[in-house]
């Protein structure tokens, strides 16, 4: 028997409000073990919370990116649940009337472009952070309580772990361009748990499915999604049976691990949140936060192409990052030739980033001086080989790559009359390679200018060298 | 008819995360069970179509701006703790 | 005579002409304590090296403009008090020694230079009408020990009556200010849901909760409320409201007052001599020249029981903060995790308490929602309806704040259900969100005071105050004082 695999994301994400979503703690990730709280963030009794304008403005934001449905009539509610990292033993959240509905995003997989839906987006308060000492108890640090959080839960639409991880890097490239978060799963600020069952191909009731969490990085969730695709389908084919549970991946076995069987559903006890009033959203609210949301990367990718002139490929990879396009932009703002920019980004750079395990930003170089030395060759003062020279300074050290060249001497050797002379002292020394050039052998033309290049550390001006070179050896 | 099994006493009890002695259960079956019956009043009236009311003022969109502000220091925060260690908050293993 | 026998506003004069101290007045207090607390237990905690400090310090800085300069009161233990202890009358909180931040309505007062005198006694987390339920030694009536002073806010109500302070501020969820008002024979005033902020104001059920004062006379309330009121950013659910001088409101004048006395509230069940006192209370309006017509809340008879799924309910939830894990008595034999929140809470909360989160856990489980806690919200906008209709041709209704008048210690412990049906006349104000207040209107034969129940329109305190202020002037009961010390 054949099965088909049913995937769901739920997708956690923090935004970088300055302060928490219903009380003006500040809202930042790496400080002391509870210093960013207070009485409301540790369920004081009688605090109240009050909501973050900008929380709602951010999830609305967040919600339009991800082609959702705005509501116009929201409200919160309580989800109700104990857990030391849990203050009130309540979380506010949105039960019934999330902020965001039917919602997609578009991935492509092997070449295949797909819609995956987007079932709700809603706002809600991050919770504490639970750790295990070795001594037996558990520690708790409400740094984090209190963090607006928007909850993505799509549709059951990916039908492999490969479309899984298209969707989340679709997902946090999408959340990132409107820049409502820092989407970094090791900081924790994007998170994910996946709902995935098998169906025998052809059926359309959904088999039973499992919940995986712990997975703390795209690659997890698809390796973990693959082990789980394959444990699943031994289990129908022996005859077993799926149960509902929640599972783990390990990532030193690289295998699933079951945590619990759910029976039922959790009751979470929903109920209105009788400390905060409705919120209605009008038209002016909703437009005034649409005009806001910058150009997302699949608007970006078009322009690339039509208006740019870059290949499908090359915008596509450009606009892989919020990063890469923002200082792509910036390198053409600032006079670089489009292809030119382009190509060093996705060359070198991207390189360089790789072999160093560096984010763009955390590189010297900028914006400004890619364009520069782009300028540089485009003019002639210096040759692309020598651009790379260039480069390495800048990326490690940063600096003006004017200054640089004329430090460093390396500005092209374009006089006719300097590179007339240097061709003739190569020729008088080399008069072997003359008689082989004119008894046929095309080789020999090539060791002269290498030796010419050679002889101008590499500076020489190659066109002019290889015109002037053509010039004087038919003289001989 | 509104009658409160033990089983349900003891879940709710659960959800509630308090401990409840047999006696305790017995007692609770039956208030409850009285307290629910007396509830079932409601239910005779017609209430389809009626809105509830959670909020008896009609409020609408009251936030706050997006500005951080101090108040309390770590030592404060851990001040009513009944345990605490290096800036945490202690409890027991979470593990059983 | 007392001291505590004058006005706050005779107060203010005597104490700015010179003629009497701050320190006079928070010594007679602390003297009146220890004189009575012993038979009363009004008090959970007191403040009194804080008091006397702060008397010293006023005593050379008077302020003429500060509403309540040198006025020595007392605050519901469920309010909380930076620094001073914050129990709720709950064994799970007998350790709060320091709440971290002061209640919105405790700045207020501050900002007015009142002197808090300390902590005031209660059922335990406002759940109860009569005081038996504080996990401490409970509040007896000042006007007979062997009695219930009425409940939640029975220390306030005592307190006041006894003579230990001038004011208090006591919170009604679904009563618990109007019904041990009433039955300690003093003034007590919860306002519009919203008027008053109730940040601060540790929640039983946050839809229904509202501070309010507690007083001898109606115009050191409404002195009292013109403090406390207003638009507060820590609260989403107040309203953004000017807050008018409710004092200027007391005119003396009701003449063509229309009042509405709902049907519901005279009838049976009521004690005959709560209804006759009511009776005899509309002859005096209408001696003054108020009109009253019957009128009838036809949903009434279900308020009651709304009220307790929906306050259940919301307390279950309020509730669960208390786990042990950042303030409160913890458990010291915990194997695990949950045995820690079980057995924590478990041992730091009484049997109501219980009683009510089970309630309310029960009612908003799944399945069981959209039966109990979502109809008793429908039938809360029944009952809001009922009094929106009224308020359409009348401009306050009036009743019985309570059925009967004090009981005795221990009637009615064992009887959950009796005990909740005696909260009839007072919830539908709650669940309706309107203002209410109750005044001294009579005594039964056994000599216990009987309460008025005066009910406004939504932000309506003036009216509320200016009808509740003409009958005080009209008559004497307000001035009446419990025989305490030695007579009992």
């Amino acid at each position: 028997m054949n099965f088909e695999t049913i995937i769901g994301l739920e997708v956690h994400v923090e935004l970088k409000t300055k302060s928490k979503i219903f009380s003006p703690s500040v809202n930042e990730f790496g400080s002391d073990p509870n210093t960013n709280v207070n009485p409301i963030d540790l369920g004081y009794p009688g605090t109240l919370p009050v909501l973050n304008e900008e929380a709602v403005n951010f999830a609305m934001k967040a919600a339009m990116a991800l082609n959702c449905e705005i509501a116009t009539n929201t409200k919160f509610d309580r989800k109700n649940y104990f857990y030391p990292d849990n203050p009130k033993a309540y979380q506010i959240s949105q039960f019934d009337q999330p902020i965001g509905e039917n919602g997609w995003i578009e991935i492509e997989v092997n070449g295949k472009k797909k819609r995956i839906g987007i079932t709700r987006l809603h706002l809600e308060e991050d919770a504490g952070k639970l750790t295990h000492g070795d001594d037996g108890y558990s520690y708790v640090d409400f740094n984090r309580q209190g963090t607006p959080l928007i909850e993505i839960v799509s549709e059951p639409d990916m039908r492999s772990p490969e479309e899984a991880y298209a969707y989340l890097e679709k997902l946090k490239n999408i959340i990132q361009y409107t820049g409502v978060s820092d989407v970094k799963m090791q900081e924790g600020s994007l998170r994910c748990d996946a709902n995935i069952s098998l169906r025998p191909i052809g059926q359309e009731k959904f088999g039973t499915k499992a919940e995986l969490k712990n997975l703390n990085s795209f690659s997890y969730v698809q390796k973990g999604l693959e082990f789980e695709e394959k444990r699943q389908e031994k289990v129908l084919l022996s005859g077993g049976e799926i149960l509902q549970e929640t599972r783990r991946y390990d990532e030193k076995t690289k295998e699933t691990l079951l945590m619990r069987v759910k029976e039922g559903s959790d009751d979470y006890r929903y109920f209105p949140e009788p400390d905060l009033v409705p919120l209605y959203i009008d038209d002016a609210w909703k437009e005034r936060v649409r005009s806001e949301i910058p150009e997302l990367p699949d608007a970006r990718k078009q322009r690339y192409v039509a208006e740019l002139g870059l290949s499908e490929y090359d915008a596509e990879v450009l606009t892989s990052t919020k990063q890469m396009s923002d200082f792509f932009e910036e390198a053409v703002g600032h006079g670089a030739e489009v292809k030119q920019a382009s190509n060093w980004l996705m060359g070198e750079v991207s390189a360089y980033m790789n072999k160093h395990l560096k984010e763009l930003n955390d590189l010297a170089i900028t914006p400004e001086a890619l364009a520069k030395m782009i300028q540089l060759i485009e003019d002639g003062t210096i040759s692309s080989k020598i651009a790379k020279k260039v480069f390495a300074e800048l990326v490690e050290n940063g600096g003006e790559p004017e200054q640089i060249v004329k430090e460093k001497g390396l500005v092209q050797i374009s006089d006719p009359a300097q590179l007339q002379e240097i061709v003739n002292k190569i020729l008088d020394e080399n008069e072997q390679s003359i008689i082989d050039f004119k008894a046929g052998k095309g080789k020999a033309l090539g060791f002269l200018v290498g030796q010419i290049m050679k002889a101008t550390k590499g500076q020489a001006n190659p066109p002019m060298v290889n015109k002037i070179l053509g010039e004087e050896i038919n003289k001989r | 008819m509104a009658e409160i099994t033990k089983e349900q006493v003891e879940h709710v009890a659960h959800l509630a995360r308090l401990a409840v002695t047999e006696e305790e259960v017995e007692h609770l079956v039956d208030e409850l069970s009285a307290i629910i019956e007396y509830a079932e009043l409601l239910n005779e009236l017609d209430t389809e179509g009626i809105e509830p009311t959670t909020h008896v003022l009609d409020l609408k969109n009251v936030m706050r701006k997006d500005e951080p502000k101090e108040w309390i220091t770590q030592g404060d925060a851990l001040r009513n703790a009944p345990d605490h260690k290096d800036g945490q908050f202690r409890v027991p293993s979470i593990l059983e | 005579m007392s001291l505590f026998d004058h006005t706050i506003k005779e107060l203010e004069a005597m104490l700015h002409s010179k003629e009497i101290t701050v320190l006079d007045l928070v010594e007679e207090s602390y003297q009146r304590i220890e004189e009575v607390d012993g038979q009363v237990h009004a008090f959970l905690t007191l403040d009194k090296e804080n008091a006397l400090a702060k008397a010293k310090v006023l005593d050379e800085h008077p302020d003429a403009a500060a509403k309540l300069f040198g006025i020595p009161g007392g605050i519901k233990d469920n309010i909380m008090t930076k620094g001073l202890r914050t129990t709720c009358a709950s064994q799970f909180l007998d350790n709060f020694n320091d709440p971290l931040y002061d209640a919105t309505v405790v700045e207020k007062l501050n900002n007015e230079q009142y002197i808090a005198v300390g902590k005031l006694n209660m059922d335990e987390f406002a759940m109860g009408s009569s005081n038996e339920n504080s996990s401490y030694d409970p509040t007896r009536n000042p006007w007979n020990t062997d009695y219930v002073p009425g409940g939640s806010s029975g220390g306030s109500a005592a307190a006041v009556a006894a003579g230990e302070v001038l004011f208090s501020l006591g919170s009604d969820t679904g009563g618990s200010i109007r019904q041990p008002a009433a039955f300690c024979g003093v003034v007590g005033m919860k306002p519009t849901y919203g008027r008053v902020s109730r940040s601060g104001l540790v929640a039983f059920a946050s839809s229904l909760d509202q501070v309010g004062p507690i007083t001898r006379t109606v115009e050191d309330n409404a002195r009292v409320l013109e403090v406390i009121a207003g638009h507060d950013k820590m609260d989403s659910t107040s309203a953004n409201l000017e807050v008018p001088a409710y004092t200027e409101a007391l005119t003396g004048d009701v003449k063509g007052l229309k009042i509405a006395v709902p049907k519901e509230y005279l009838a049976e069940g009521v004690a005959p001599e709560v209804r006759e006192s009511v009776l005899e209370a509309l002859k005096v309006y209408e001696s003054l020249g108020a009109t009253w017509e019957e009128v009838s809340i036809p949903h009434s008879k279900y308020a009651v029981a709304a009220y307790y799924l929906i306050s259940s309910s919301e307390a279950s939830a309020n509730l669960a903060r208390f786990d042990g894990v950042r303030y409160g008595v913890r458990t010291e034999n915990a194997d695990n995790m949950i045995d820690m929140f079980k057995k924590s809470r478990s041992e730091g909360f009484g049997p109501e308490v219980k009683r009510r989160i089970m309630l309310g856990t029960f009612a908003l489980s799944s399945g069981y929602y959209d039966a109990y806690y979502k109809k008793a919200q429908q039938v809360r906008t029944l009952i809001k309806n009922d009094f929106d209709k009224i308020f359409e041709e009348y401009d306050v209704i009036i009743g019985p704040t309570s059925p009967t008048t004090a009981f005795k210690v221990g009637e009615k412990i064992d009887d959950p259900l009796t005990m909740y049906a005696d909260d009839v006349l007072t919830v539908p104000v709650n669940l309706a969100g309107v203002p209410g207040i109750s005044i001294p209107c009579g005594f039964s034969p056994e000599g216990l005071p009987i309460g008025l129940q005066i009910i406004g329109k939504h932000f309506d305190e003036s009216t509320v105050y200016r009808t509740a202020h003409a009958f005080e002037q009209a008559t004497d009961y307000h001035t009446k004082r419990p025989q305490l010390g030695g007579a009992n």
